[in-house]
């Protein structure tokens, strides 16, 4: 039965090994293997054979920024959770009405931001003047 | 520094049947896919299609590799590269089977076990986002990119479920090592009912459970929640810009990620290699049992009405070999000279075939269940999926902190 740390972790870094010789393989492999044949219309970004207009470094909507910040609040609660639940059943009820009132001030926020609207993404986004065009959710 | 030696051997092993199995699952999916849809599926290429795998391997690796001018090289690069590392890496902490001796030597079946692997795991998922986004972005395709956004958008939000999800069986295990997660499922209630999480007093984790499996089809980016690669809107999604070999890379993460998270759900909620009955009630006869009847029925259907070409032959031939197995486990069952291998055979199958039939309910939704519009897919998971897995896991707590010693 391994218990030292270098016993525990050694396993890891033979897998971790195993696993950049594979991926790193696979990309040298696409590198190396197979003929190569380049013209300007293979070059092209693919898109259904149309000829691409204007450029992918687009603006796009913003509600996938809110996405990302509402994720970064809620999953903090997340990791609180894991300690908590590891200690448990060494705390019992003091342990759960601890969490039920964090819980209850993050239901808070989680009602606010909905009722507000930012989970919402069937609703018409406001239009936003850029320039002389008007732009809509992407 | 027995432990190096043993390492090596247990990583060559575990990575030789993960390959297999990542080659044959999409050998499988194929099959399966084929017959919900009324199609025979592959079967050109050797008996029954079974050296598909091989040839699509050969294929992948003699398609050029197209690198376009257009994309930001250093990330295009990177991406591909990145999921398949963590999702092989994801492998190292998920245990099979208990401890066992192989002449005198004592080990884990399993390459190691952290006392924080389920965290571990979580972390190495969470960085699997940056693959998927980063290859959206890099391919500097309108396609592309908007797959890449969706994925990660999506996962992020199905993310926050998922760890709730995971929260509430752990209040059950208080801890975060799957060998100890494991050891509190073992047992019997009445003396037929299993300990696992989702029958597991003095709160059975069935809504856990089944929250757990949407969000895992989720992180997957399987149907019904494929919007990244939808194939009718965005072409393939972020993996639009890659060919050959780096094609090949994503989809051995998509597949690795499955198996990683079929396996998790195996482990916490499913008594990991646990039967599913005690062995005084006979569970030692369910794997005899079952491949008797696979070999009978091949054997039968072999010699008296094979309806393709080399059915006579491939048919009866693998009939005998699952009937070999049958034995084998028979054996193991009866004789108790073969305790040791008994030890090794049946958690293996437990656990093989609990994840297995959570891989066929992956494959089979696929074959069932239509695409999410993208505002139900975020609506889905921020407004029923979070409140209901907060509910389950006060809900857990409460009852736990109530009711157990």
């Amino acid at each position: 039965m391994p218990t030292s740390y270098p016993q525990l972790y050694f396993p890891i870094l033979v897998q971790a090994v195993i696993a950049i010789a594979v991926a790193g393989g696979l990309i040298a492999g696409s590198y190396f293997l197979g003929k190569k044949v380049r013209n300007r219309a293979k070059d092209m970004p693919y898109e259904c054979g149309m000829q691409p207009q204007g450029t992918a470094r687009e603006r796009f909507s913003v509600k996938f920024y809110l996405v990302g910040m509402l994720f970064i609040l809620f999953d903090i609660e997340a990791v609180f959770l894991y300690p908590w639940a590891v200690v448990y059943r060494e705390l019992k009820m003091f342990a759960f009405v601890e969490m039920l009132l964090f819980i209850v001030l993050v239901l808070a926020g989680f009602f606010y931001i909905w009722k507000k609207g930012a989970l919402d993404w069937s609703r018409e986004e406001t239009t936003v003047q850029g320039g002389s065009e008007t732009r809509k959710a992407a | 520094m027995d432990f190096i030696v043993l390492s090596l051997i247990k990583a060559g092993l575990i990575a030789f049947v993960l390959l297999t199995t990542l080659a044959y699952l999409q050998w499988v999916e194929r099959k399966v896919l084929a017959h919900i849809q009324l199609r025979p599926g592959p079967r050109r290429v050797g008996p029954h299609g079974l050296l598909q795998p091989l040839a699509d391997v050969i294929k992948l690796l003699t398609k050029e590799g197209y690198v376009p001018s257009h994309v930001n090289k250093p990330f295009y690069f990177l991406a591909p590269f990145l999921g398949v590392v963590l999702a092989l890496l994801a492998i190292s902490v998920i245990p099979f089977g208990p401890e066992i001796e192989i002449a005198g030597v004592k080990t884990q079946m399993g390459m190691t076990d952290l006392s924080v692997g389920l965290l571990f795991i979580l972390g190495l998922t969470s960085v699997g986002v940056y693959g998927v986004a980063l290859g959206g972005w890099a391919s500097n395709n309108k396609y592309a990119l908007l797959g890449g956004l969706r994925s990660s958008a999506q996962m992020i939000s199905y993310e926050l479920p998922m760890a709730l999800a995971l929260a509430s069986p752990l209040l059950l295990a208080n801890t975060l090592s799957f060998r100890e997660i494991v050891g509190t499922q073992e047992g019997f209630y009445f003396g037929f009912l299993p300990r696992w999480a989702i029958f597991q007093m003095p709160f059975p984790q069935v809504v856990a459970f089944i929250l757990y499996v949407i969000t895992a089809f989720a992180e997957t980016n399987r149907v019904p929640f494929d919007l990244p690669e939808a194939e009718n809107e965005l072409v393939a999604g972020f993996h639009t810009e890659y060919s050959s070999l780096k094609f090949a890379a994503f989809f051995m993460a998509e597949y690795a990620n499955m198996i990683t998270v079929t396996s998790i759900a195996t482990l916490l909620f499913l008594g990991g290699w646990h039967p599913p009955f005690p062995r005084e009630l006979g569970s030692d006869f369910i794997p005899p049992l079952l491949f008797a009847a696979g070999g009978a029925v091949m054997l039968f259907h072999g010699v008296t009405q094979p309806r393709g070409k080399w059915d006579n032959i491939t048919l009866p031939v693998f009939g005998l070999i699952f009937l070999g197995i049958a034995a084998l486990f028979a054996g193991c069952a009866v004789l108790p000279m073969l305790e040791p291998v008994r030890q090794i055979l049946l958690p293996v199958f437990w656990f093989a075939g609990k994840t297995g039939i959570l891989l066929f309910l992956f494959i089979w939704v696929r074959g069932t269940l239509p695409r999410f519009r993208y505002d139900q897919l975020m609506r889905f998971a921020w407004t029923f999926l979070f409140p209901v897995a907060v509910v389950n896991l006060l809900a857990t707590s409460f009852f736990v902190a109530v009711f157990s010693n």
